[in-house]
């Protein structure tokens, strides 16, 4: 085949390549035959099944191999082999993040489908004190959840922004400041449970072995979160342009109220974002959590005494241990579950906007 | 113009205000490096502390001690570490090459305007809490795969890792790993795509003007600038997966047995999965016990984090320099 297509370029110059080349569309008319292909191969093999049955994601998984095999082929055919490697290692590289869409589109159907089924009145206005099997909610949790992120912001949210002031405008080019940078960095990967360990230890040490209380666990969520508010507010306040600051130090104003009056101001709307993001990394966090916080039946809104329940815990305990019938347990987990789902994902499109709406003051420059 | 601001300024530069102007910048700044330093600090404690909490594990008689029950804390805690190294080795193996190739899709394959969104869609999974990834992974995904596992073990069953009976629910190490490595795509993604598109323009330009495909653009161009970075980016998924613990806890029974088998019903199972399971019933000895096995995980990860981190900042002042 190539053989005979090599003489054509020679003889007119205006195709310049030494092989033909597919039409643009070709790529896509090849992917949808594999699916047809694909899709009738699993069609068959489901006949007279239920057509709940059918299998979605084998069914793009294998069209996909059809297609990476048949590109490969008809271009090493009719293009040449380099051209040939290239639209293989294009599909392969489309097909990873095809791949990776799969489990996230599976996860949030799954989430959404049997989350719905307790998702009603009864489970965010009720606890799940003296109730055995079905009924009961998440009440107690839900609050749970709600103060022990929002001590957790409080502890961070400080400490974290003026780290990051610290490294951006007296740190620079210091050692300690590199030094913290890194640590932070590395912070960043500190296992959470190891987070929520280290907590009771401390408290083991100073109030008592067994201790668990709300405030334990907004400290281990701040180990986690302070890292995130560093890096995040960190790079926001870099982005802020030199010729402010440098105007503010020519009209005579000392550098404290200029980082208060004009460097903050100007990043505030992305430092915001920042912070949201990192409450919705830490809200889900379970581990830290079971270890300092514990797990309890009924409402509990004293952050200083006493075991609390928390929507991610909650789920946990639904899940792993669950009752009779299980199946009542198993829907309190999976509507726990979206609850959290849905905030992370409010927390995390709200930061998005705020991001997007406030943000292009410096950029418009 | 000039007189005017240079005049006052001579007059009152010797005055009051440079004292008071560095009051406040003294505090504010001391505030600013005290933050810093509590970080510095709070990482310290968190070895001192476990360490402190974890010697009287490794007292010599464990009788009384309700998790060792006589073992030496070390023979017990061996199999988690097994399992905590396997299951993360195996979501690092599955999970890099996908990595690269999202990281890639985004910087170099995907229109311009599209790559935005699809990077922040890769985040989504980020955002999703392990809690609920374990949910799935242990309720959705682990049924899904039990005629895969079927499959694999009449197939390849002559192969070790596949032999033995496949596992009726699912719920096999594998399970755990497949999950675990889709939970450190998000990290590792980020890190490739962020050296991918650092590649100087010049390079990629120089290899498509020299009649390279676009693949072979990548190849000679981006993938040799951004190796260190890809093993880097490798290696801070690796820390992730060691110390992910609700997947792991939710999907896997707790044996902790030590075997190759990747489909059996008897698994291995990680340190912080045992942490989460026996914490809530442990006292005494048993919680020391379970903070020395927290310790030796927190070495672990930290190590793993430290030169991850190493080789990324060693690289960013490298081609800062360019």
């Amino acid at each position: 085949m190539t053989a005979t297509l090599t003489p054509a370029p020679v003889a007119t110059t205006t195709h310049s390549t030494s092989a033909g080349h597919l039409p643009k569309w070709a790529p896509w008319a090849l992917l949808l035959v594999a699916f047809v292909i694909s899709g009738t191969i699993f069609a068959f093999m489901n006949a007279g099944g239920d057509p709940a049955d059918f299998n979605i994601a084998l069914t793009l998984v294998v069209g996909l191999v059809f297609y990476i095999i048949l590109i490969f082929v008809i271009s090493s055919v009719i293009e040449s082999r380099r051209h040939a490697v290239d639209r293989l290692m294009t599909a392969l590289v489309s097909g990873a993040f095809v791949v990776a869409l799969l489990p996230l589109i599976s996860l949030l159907y799954t989430v959404v489908v049997n989350g719905l089924m307790r998702f009603d009145g009864e489970f965010f206005s009720f606890s799940m004190r003296n109730i055995v099997g079905e009924g009961g909610g998440a009440v107690h949790a839900i609050w749970g959840t709600l103060l022990i992120t929002l001590g957790a912001t409080i502890i961070s949210v400080p400490i974290g922004l003026m780290t990051s002031i610290y490294l951006v405008e007296y740190g620079e080019g210091r050692r300690l400041a590199r030094g913290i940078t890194f640590l932070v960095d590395v912070m960043t990967g500190i296992p959470s449970i190891v987070a929520g360990l280290f907590i009771y230890s401390v408290f083991a040490l100073i109030v008592g072995p067994g201790t668990r209380m709300g405030i334990m666990g907004s400290l281990a969520l701040s180990v986690l979160m302070i890292p995130v508010v560093v890096r995040g507010s960190e790079e926001l306040l870099r982005i802020v342009p030199n010729e402010l600051r440098e105007a503010a130090y020519a009209l005579g104003v000392p550098k404290w109220l200029t980082i208060i009056k004009v460097v903050l101001p100007t990043a505030i709307a992305g430092i915001t974002t920042s912070i949201m993001l990192a409450i919705s990394r830490v809200i889900g966090e379970t581990a830290p959590l079971l270890l300092t916080v514990g797990v309890v039946q009924g409402m509990n809104l004293n952050m200083f005494s006493g075991q609390m329940a928390t929507l991610p815990v909650f789920s946990y305990m639904q899940a792993k241990y669950p009752g009779i019938p299980v199946d009542a347990y198993l829907e309190r987990a999976w509507a726990a579950a979206l609850t959290l789902i849905v905030i992370v994902m409010v927390l995390n499109l709200l930061a998005r906007i705020i991001a997007k709406v406030f943000a292009p003051k410096i950029n418009g420059r | 113009m000039t007189t005017t601001t240079t005049g006052p300024d001579t007059t009152r530069s010797p005055g009051s205000r440079p004292a008071l102007r560095r009051r406040g910048d003294l505090i504010f700044s001391g505030t600013a490096l005290g933050a810093g330093i509590i970080i510095l600090v709070t990482l310290a404690a968190v070895a001192v502390f476990l360490i402190v909490q974890a010697i009287p594990a490794l007292a010599p008689d464990t009788t009384n001690n309700h998790i060792l029950e006589g073992q030496s804390f070390l023979s017990w805690v061996w199999p988690f570490v097994f399992g905590t190294l396997w299951s993360s080795f195996i979501a690092l193996v599955i999970a890099a090459p996908v990595a690269i190739g999202i990281a890639l899709f985004i910087s170099h394959y995907a229109p311009r305007r599209l790559a935005g969104v699809l990077g922040y869609v890769i985040d989504l999974l980020a955002a999703v809490p392990s809690v609920v990834f374990g949910l799935w992974g242990a309720l959705t995904f682990a049924p899904m795969l039990v005629p895969f596992y079927k499959w694999l073990n009449e197939n390849l069953g002559w192969i070790p890792l596949f032999g033995g009976t496949p596992s009726g629910t699912g719920k096999t190490i594998l399970t755990a790993s497949l999950v675990l490595a889709v939970m450190i795509l998000p990290i590792m993604t980020a890190i490739c795509r962020e050296v991918f598109l650092q590649t100087p323009k010049l390079h990629e330009e120089a290899a498509l003007a020299l009649g390279a495909t676009r693949w072979e653009m990548v190849r000679m161009a981006v993938l040799p600038f951004a190796r260190s970075g890809m093993v880097s980016g490798a290696m801070l998924g690796l820390g992730r997966a060691l110390g992910e613990t609700m997947a792991v806890t939710l999907v896997l029974s707790p044996l902790g047995i030590i075997t190759f088998n990747l489909i059996n019903p008897e698994n291995p199972t990680t340190i912080p999965a045992i942490i989460a399971l026996r914490f809530p019933e442990a006292h005494d000895e048993g919680v020391n016990t379970l903070i020395a096995a927290g310790l030796i995980l927190f070495i672990v990860t930290f190590a793993v984090n430290f030169i991850a981190r190493w080789i990324v900042s060693r690289r960013a002042e490298f081609s800062g320099a360019n």
